[in-house]
């Protein structure tokens, strides 16, 4: 019997090939909306990641509490330490230390005496070549003037910033500004390059320079503000980095000591928790409308899909089928139409999105004078999610729409189905 | 005669058209007997389908009874309805109703499927007996548009007697065709009616039909005004 509905099923384009095409068509868009979704957002949190937060980020608890002041004297100790056990226990996630620090930036005239004065905000990173953080700060397009630093005491000003200070690459540039412990620090650099993030918080008044430097500068050896991770495929994963958290703190946390370490999540630390919050909500509400639609579209396929299966409906109640039967098997149809155009509709949603995962596609070409130049290629992103989102709405809707078709069918009376099947 | 395998007793089906109450059968009394050729005679709108239906399990009476092989139509549940018309009735229809995807071995197997103890074997030695008897036992294998109205309605009492019923209902069987086909098909059930001693029921209003009848039974207005047999 299931077998021979089977062969209806099949030889019937209108029941099949049609229903099955409407729901892919829907699963594909919903697959691919979610994935370009995730895309826009991995690349809104790699932004962030890559300039403040890591996606994980480890700091002792004092220096967590007032982050914002780059309190330095509660930095991290033992980096060195740190660093090996933590790329022993975590070998997948690439950590990096960073220092961030203030100070006055001075240029001096040709006889020594100030120039020009500045407040900067700085950042120390790993700038040896082969660093990961070349890539992070994604400092090879950033550049306007000059070069990266390659030799111990140069650094990069951001370019507005060595503007308004009238500097060049090759100038000498002083800092000023306070070591760990507490006392005044005034150091020399060379400026080998200008750089333009196109981020205002960066490109107001930064320095970028390497973490031996500025370590030296500020009497801080083997030690960081943070500690920053990664994950390996540089995509953010709320899942995983709270999983690498609560490890984290069960074996190193000790809240009753200030300058034991605590690790934060890239949501946690960047405040960027409701966004995410809201783009979930936001996925759900766009999968909740196409269930609809797509329900309202099938419901209505199926109603005309049933008045063309009168006949059928009166014969197979004729011959012996009970209503319940006919509409069980009328549902069956449906889950097994609902499934089949999940599947094609997935299939195409995740190849699509997967080639712009691969290739992204480049807006920055398309707005070629404008000076956000930070991840100014869109990339979708396939998350496990992608697989299964759209199998909800797919199944549901087609369900739901031959649901309530099969009822309007079937609310009619028996005899009734007769009278219309005779005319 | 035979034995009465069909008892109704001052049925009445009556319809609500707004305000008012329309009686599509109006206190009809009938027996039906093992074996009989019979035909429900009437104009349009008389009744005919409404009592066949009744008879068939597919409506229920809105007072009064009718029994069909043993059980009372109006007492039974949907399953216990779809049961005695699985096992019991077959039915033939004005416009044929094959089913158009399948074929015609398919259309006509397609009662048997309901019936789980038959096994495919039998299924098929009954189908191929099915096709002989309507003399299209060459044409298993096409589809419903290629055949002409007669032979789809010679297909249609193929499906309809397959699993030997008892009773065979057919509402207007020959509406559809004209006069060769209505005498071919009319030869082919009188055949089994001899051959299988099958009850047949008709409702109709043509006349190479009626010819053929053994017994009469006039309607009008939802109520018998004659019943002749010979
Ligand atoms: N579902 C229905 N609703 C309202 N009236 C109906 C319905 N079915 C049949 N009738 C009425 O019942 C009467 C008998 O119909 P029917 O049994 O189809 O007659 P026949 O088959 O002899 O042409 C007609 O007047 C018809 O209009
Ligand atoms: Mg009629």
């Amino acid at each position: 019997m299931i077998k021979f509905l089977l062969k209806g099923l099949l030889r019937d384009r209108s029941r099949s090939f049609f229903p099955v095409l409407t729901v892919a068509f829907g699963v594909f868009l919903i697959v691919f909306l979610t994935a370009f979704l995730n895309g826009a957002l991995a690349s809104m949190f790699n932004t962030t990641a890559h300039h403040q937060t890591g996606h994980v980020k480890i700091m002792t608890q004092a220096y967590a509490a007032e982050a914002e002041q780059s309190p330095n004297e509660l930095a991290l100790l033992d980096l060195a330490d740190w660093l090996a056990k933590l790329r022993a226990e975590y070998p997948d996630v690439i950590w990096t230390p960073r220092i961030s620090f203030g100070g006055l930036i001075d240029i001096p005239d040709a006889r020594g005496e100030t120039r020009v004065q500045g407040p900067a905000a700085g950042l120390a990173v790993d700038l040896r070549a082969g660093s990961p953080e070349i890539g992070f700060l994604n400092l090879a397009k950033a550049l306007v003037r000059g070069r990266l630093p390659e030799q111990a005491g140069e650094i990069l000003l951001a370019e507005d910033f060595a503007q308004r200070l009238q500097v060049a690459p090759g100038d000498t540039v002083t800092l000023i500004g306070s070591t760990m412990h507490g006392s005044m620090a005034v150091n020399n650099f060379t400026l080998a390059g200008t750089v333009r993030f196109g981020v205002a918080a960066m490109d107001r008044g930064a320095i970028i320079a390497d973490l031996r430097d500025v370590q030296n500068a500020l009497d801080m050896q083997d030690a960081a503000g943070m500690l920053l991770g990664f994950f390996a495929d540089d995509v953010y994963n709320d899942q995983q980095a709270r999983a690498l958290q609560t490890v984290f703190h069960a074996q190193y946390q000790d809240i009753a000591d200030e300058f034991s370490p605590a690790l934060r999540t890239l949501l946690e630390d960047s405040g960027m928790a409701g966004y995410f919050a809201m783009a979930s909500s936001m996925m759900f509400i766009i999968a909740l409308i196409f269930v609809a639609v797509m329900a309202l579209v099938l419901w209505n396929a199926g109603l005309i899909g049933g008045l063309r299966r009168y006949g059928e409906m009166g014969v197979r109640l004729a011959i012996g089928e009970s209503k319940s039967h006919i509409y069980c098997s009328m549902l069956g149809e449906a889950a097994l139409i609902g499934l089949g155009g999940s599947l094609v509709g997935t299939f195409f949603g995740i190849l699509l999105s997967y080639w712009l995962q691969y290739h992204g596609l480049d807006y920055g070409a398309i707005f070629k004078n404008s000076t956000m130049m930070v991840e100014n290629i869109f990339r979708a992103q396939v998350t496990p999610g992608c697989y299964i989102i759209g199998f909800f709405p797919g199944v549901l809707a087609t369900f739901i729409g031959n649901a309530l078709a099969g009822l309007g069918i079937f609310k009619r009376q028996t005899a009734q189905l007769f009278k219309e099947l005779e005319t | 005669m035979g034995e009465t395998i069909i008892k109704i007793q001052n049925l009445i089906r009556s319809y609500q058209m707004g305000s008012t109450t329309l009686n599509a059968l109006n206190n009809v009394t009938l027996d039906f007997t093992t074996g009989e050729f019979t035909g429900l005679i009437g104009p349009s709108g008389s009744g005919k389908t409404t009592l066949l239906n009744i008879i068939g399990s597919l409506d229920l009476p809105t007072s009064g009874s009718a029994e069909v092989l043993g059980r009372k139509i109006e007492t039974l549940s949907p399953k216990q309805a779809a049961v005695l018309r699985n096992f019991e009735i077959g039915f033939i229809f004005q416009t044929f109703n094959l089913l158009p995807v399948y074929t015609i071995y398919e259309n006509i197997e397609f009662p048997l499927l309901l019936q789980p103890q038959l096994k495919t074997p039998q299924r098929r030695e009954m189908v191929r007996q099915a096709l002989e008897w309507v003399g299209l036992a060459d044409r298993a294998g096409s589809m419903p548009k290629q055949l002409s109205g007669g032979q789809c309605q010679r297909v249609a009492i193929a499906r309809a007697i397959v699993k030997k019923p008892r009773l065979v209902l057919a509402d207007e069987p020959t509406a559809n065709l004209d006069a060769q086909n209505s005498a071919n098909i009319m030869e082919i059930m009188l055949k089994l009616n001899r051959e299988l001693n099958t009850t047949f029921i008709f409702s109709t209003h043509d006349e190479k039909v009626i010819k053929h009848l053994r017994r009469k039974i006039k309607l009008a207005d939802g109520q018998v005004v004659s019943d002749e047999s010979i």
